[in-house]
């Protein structure tokens, strides 16, 4: 078997905006195992990345530790990526978008990372309006370490092993609004042309963008009894609404019959175009989105689809006043207020 | 009775309920000692909690210029809690004075007939003067810094100057305080004959230059000079306000003129975790990123600092040490992360460290501390302590040179990038041990790699090769190798004549030393001082070390952190140092260290010093 990746592009491949193709989005040859929905995320990241003509070395991909924390090694080679510590991804992207809010930030996570360990960090980048796409590829177990349940492990589902999880699921949707954030979704990895949309969708988003990922491990959580199974995500999964996502640029005057179609106007003038299928609850209604989520719960069915959005968030720059420069394009020139002011500061000590 | 003759040389100690505002008032009193241009120690020992508790204050009166705490009774006393007067009574010096509120007649066997005791009406006063119960409060401690006035025959215009200024823009608030200081002036003048056998007069020698700062005011200006831009913090006593600082500060300085914008981001985190990972973000975003903390956040921070170790990010984290372990005495001071801080991590880790000793040094290595991270790829950890970060202390001033730019390290940028074959975030090009970095963003297809703590090789690939691992341990060794010549070197000083003995200390327990010094002259013994400054540990400690008969190591902490460090990194026979330990949570004396010398002097056999080479042998 050989680890070295093809970097062999077809002529006919498309070229967006920037002139790259499809292929200069990718990153380095995936290690997870064959069939991982993982895989099939991280090319739902170069899809959307490539489609919205993102500069790749202006994206910063940001994670933990786990298997989906090893993911952004395999999309977007030319962007610099964070392998930071168990669960503490928020703080460190937190930090950097301090220091530079002009980057796109992509934060990958998995259950364990953001459920257990990192659920408290999870909490106070939310509150924080971080202007991020956070997305959790969640199997509801722990691969690296063999199969253990995370806390998104659905309460009476059993192992591979046959052990029952007797303690009570977190729901991560339901968490994220509830923790103020203001584009909230559910995708599945089977399911790629919507996880492309909303990804689009919550780049474009400014705040703290949340999607939910249901991505079964094939390897520790695809058998009977697991409430992450492929099996038993097609059974209990109900399709919210179809969404389309149309950017700024393109004309956004295309037909469509008025009343079976929602339109929402991000900030940066882009557009979704939310097609209501089964459920009828107003997307930018924090109090719909959260009934429509626990009544889910209670019903054991599982939303996708965007759940919960507002257009005209308030991004962390917003609230701590912070110049509209990155703060590491400031030189010392800007930064050291010299030794006449310190003669001054001096006088005021004695 | 023989009464306390002394002029410019005392210590006044003040014993008060927290959350009384006392500490005001106190401050007041050791700001009026300075504006004499008498070199003053104020020390608030207070304890954790908000309202009601015992507080003390003392201050110490030096023209000599002795910083440190003298540590036995004091000359004056003045006893404003009924809580703490039995053992505040007992702490004044035969010959010394108790000033004491008498609204409540005292008790009378607690007299004593070796000092003056002089009662003042102080609650009753503030009763008859005052309607409002918080100035009532307020402005007993008003009072007595009146009558002490008095007493020592303090220039009253001088603390009619000091509240005009501290008041500055409430203009109503002068008026009612100087009606407070001058009752409590006439009150005393009316009970004993002022002034006392303890006076102070202007300086004869004033240092116009020195400042009254406290340390971690210091500190936080030392990040704004240093170009700090990002920083995440968590609440803790005694770093707090290293952050508050910071804040005021660069409000202040670090606004842009044009549209109001901040030019720098503060984030309150969750906790000390994602404090610390808020300055790494930023750091390996490029920008000058720190946080500040106390021990129980050093240990909760460990796993993030092994990370900024290995993954190479340049933070800055001030320490402000307080009494462990666990949550220990929160509002005393130590040194004892020394151990915790210098191996902070799991795996083979160390970190580099600087000992600040003065807020002027606090400001300097606040500052120096960015240079260092940045130029050494690595965090630096400055290790104040309560003492120097929440006391004002009596301190050269700030400067700044115009000849000091930045020292960024190594980053390439776009243009250098462009001329490079091929980028390895890894490779150690100039031997040194400290490899080229690039910041997210710079170039569209050259400088992007993964940044990890898992083992890589020299372009930034996970590795588990053990060849590859053992190369990039061993490159960081070199770097910190490196780092002994450019971080802060020793303070040596040396005596007039021939010293056979040294001392070797760090941090505040340099306030003592001048006076610890005379101290053992007087008895005799000559001793030369070396102040560590950082580590790792540069060559000439290692020298120096090795010059003397007998080798004494200060520490205030139990287990002589400082010399195990010592020991550990220069391979010195663990008998050839003499560990002096303090460690009761309140700062060292010169009379502590200089009784401990005695004693181990004293011990000591001539020729007893074991070589070096005895480790090796015995390996």
């Amino acid at each position: 078997m050989s680890y070295k990746k093809s970097h062999f592009q077809h002529p006919s491949l498309k070229r967006n905006e920037l002139g790259l193709t499809y292929r200069d989005y990718e990153g380095s040859l995936s290690t997870l195992c064959a069939g991982c929905g993982h895989d099939a995320i991280s090319a739902a990241v170069v899809q959307a990345c490539h489609e919205l003509s993102l500069p790749p070395h202006r994206v910063a991909k940001m994670s933990g530790i786990g298997c989906s924390s090893k993911a952004p090694t395999y999309f977007l080679g030319q962007a610099h990526g964070f392998n930071s510590v168990h669960g503490r991804m928020p703080s460190v992207a937190t930090g950097a978008n301090m220091a530079n809010r002009d980057l796109v930030y992509i934060g990958m996570s998995g259950d364990g990372d953001t459920s257990n360990i990192g659920f408290g960090q999870f909490a106070h980048v939310i509150r924080r309006q971080m202007n991020m796409m956070y997305i959790v590829a969640n199997n509801g177990v722990y691969g690296l370490t063999k199969g253990q349940s995370s806390a998104t492990a659905k309460m009476g589902s059993t192992s591979k092993k046959g052990a029952v999880n007797p303690l009570a699921d977190i729901d991560l949707a339901t968490i994220a609004i509830d923790m103020g954030a203001t584009f909230v979704a559910r995708g599945f990895s089977g399911d790629t042309a919507q996880l492309v949309t909303l990804m689009k969708a919550a780049m474009a988003h400014r705040g703290f963008a949340f999607i939910d990922i249901v991505s079964p491990c094939v390897t520790f959580n695809n058998h009977k009894g697991s409430g992450y199974s492929f099996d038993y995500f097609r059974e209990h999964a109900e399709l919210v609404n179809m969404s389309d996502f149309i950017p700024i640029r393109e004309d956004i005057l295309v037909e469509v019959p008025e009343n079976e179609v929602r339109e929402v106007i991000l900030h940066d003038g882009s557009m979704i175009r939310l097609k209501h299928v089964a459920h009828e609850h107003d997307e930018t209604n924090r109090l719909d989105a959260l009934s429509a989520l626990h009544k889910a719960h209670h019903d054991d069915t599982v939303l996708t689809g965007l759940l919960y959005v507002d257009p005209n968030a308030e991004d962390m720059h917003d609230v701590l006043g912070t110049a509209a420069r990155p703060l590491n394009d400031l030189t010392e020139k800007e930064l050291c207020p010299g030794m006449s002011i310190l003669d001054s500061i001096n006088n005021g000590f004695r | 009775m023989k009464m306390i003759k002394s002029v410019n040389e005392f210590v006044v100690r003040f014993a008060n309920v927290n959350g009384t505002g006392s500490a005001s008032a106190n401050g007041l009193f050791a700001k009026a000692m300075f504006k004499l241009g008498l070199p003053v120690s104020p020390k608030n020992i207070f304890p954790s909690n908000i309202q009601g508790m015992p507080t003390f204050y003392e201050v110490r009166v030096s023209e000599k210029g002795y910083m440190g705490r003298r540590g036995d009774l004091a000359d004056i006393v003045v006893a404003m809690n009924g809580q703490s007067i039995v053992g505040d009574i007992q702490n004044v010096m035969p010959g010394g004075y108790l000033v004491y509120d008498n609204t409540r007649k005292l008790d009378p066997a607690l007299h004593r007939d070796d000092i003056t005791m002089i009662g003042i009406p102080i609650t009753e006063i503030c009763l008859r003067e005052y309607q409002d119960p918080k100035q009532r409060m307020l402005f007993k401690n008003v009072i007595y810094i009146g009558a002490l006035a008095a007493l020592i025959d303090l220039e009253f215009q001088i603390l009619v100057d000091l509240i005009s200024k501290q008041f500055k823009g409430k203009e109503k608030l002068i008026a009612p305080n100087i009606h407070a200081l001058e009752m409590g002036y006439q009150n005393v003048k009316s009970l004993v004959e002022c002034p006392i056998g303890i006076r102070v007069r202007a300086a004869k020698n004033p240092n116009t230059e020195a400042i009254l700062v406290d340390g971690n005011a210091a500190a936080a200006l030392g990040a704004v000079y240093g170009g700090a831009t990002v920083c995440g913090w968590y609440p803790i006593t005694p770093s707090t306000s290293v952050i508050e600082n910071f804040g005021t500060y660069c409000d202040r300085l670090r606004i842009d003129p044009v549209d109001g914008t901040k030019n720098f981001a503060i984030m309150q985190a969750e906790d000390e975790l994602s404090a610390i990972g808020i300055a790494i973000g930023g750091a390996w975003n490029g920008c000058r990123s720190f946080t500040s903390t106390s021990g129980p956040g050093i240990s909760l921070m460990s796993e993030f600092l092994g990370l900024a170790y290995f993954a190479e990010i340049p933070i800055v984290l001030i320490n402000i040490q307080r009494a462990g372990p666990s949550t220990g005495m929160p509002t005393r001071t130590q040194q004892s992360d020394v151990l915790s801080c210098a191996y902070a991590s799991h795996g083979d880790t160390k970190q580099v460290l600087l000992f600040p000793s003065s807020p002027a040094e606090c400001f300097e290595m606040g500052a120096d501390a960015f240079d260092f991270a940045e130029r050494l790829q690595t965090p630096v950890i400055m290790m104040s302590d309560l003492n120097l970060g929440m006391n004002d202390h009596y301190s050269r001033p700030f400067t700044w040179s115009k000849k000091r730019p930045y020292d960024r390290g190594k980053v390439l940028n776009a243009e250098q990038l462009e001329s490079i074959e091929k980028f390895g975030r890894y490779l150690d090009v100039d031997g040194d041990g400290i490899c080229y970095r690039t910041i997210p963003g710079a170039h569209p297809t050259k400088g992007a790699y993964f940044t990890r703590g898992t083992s890589r090789d020299a372009f930034a690939i996970y590795t588990e090769k053990g060849e590859e691992y053992v190369k990039n341990m061993d490159r960081l060794t070199r770097k910190f190798k490196t780092a002994e010549n450019i971080i802060s070197r020793p303070e040596i000083t040396k005596s007039k004549t021939k010293a056979r003995h040294a001392i070797v200390y760090y941090g505040t327990t340099d306030e003592a030393m001048s006076e610890t010094v005379d101290l053992l002259a007087k008895a005799g013994v000559v001793v030369d001082l070396l102040r560590i400054r950082a580590f790792p540990f540069h060559s000439d400690i290692d020298q120096f070390i090795g010059d003397y008969e007998q080798v004494f190591v200060v520490d205030q902490n139990r287990d002589a952190q400082m010399k195990t460090l010592l020991v550990n990194e220069l391979a010195i026979a663990p008998n050839d140092l003499h560990p002096i330990c303090n460690y009761d949570g309140l700062p060292i004396t010169a009379e502590f260290i200089a009784q401990k010398v005695m004693a181990l002097q004293a011990d000591s056999a001539p020729g007893s010093k074991k070589s070096k080479a005895s480790m090796g042998e015995m390996a």
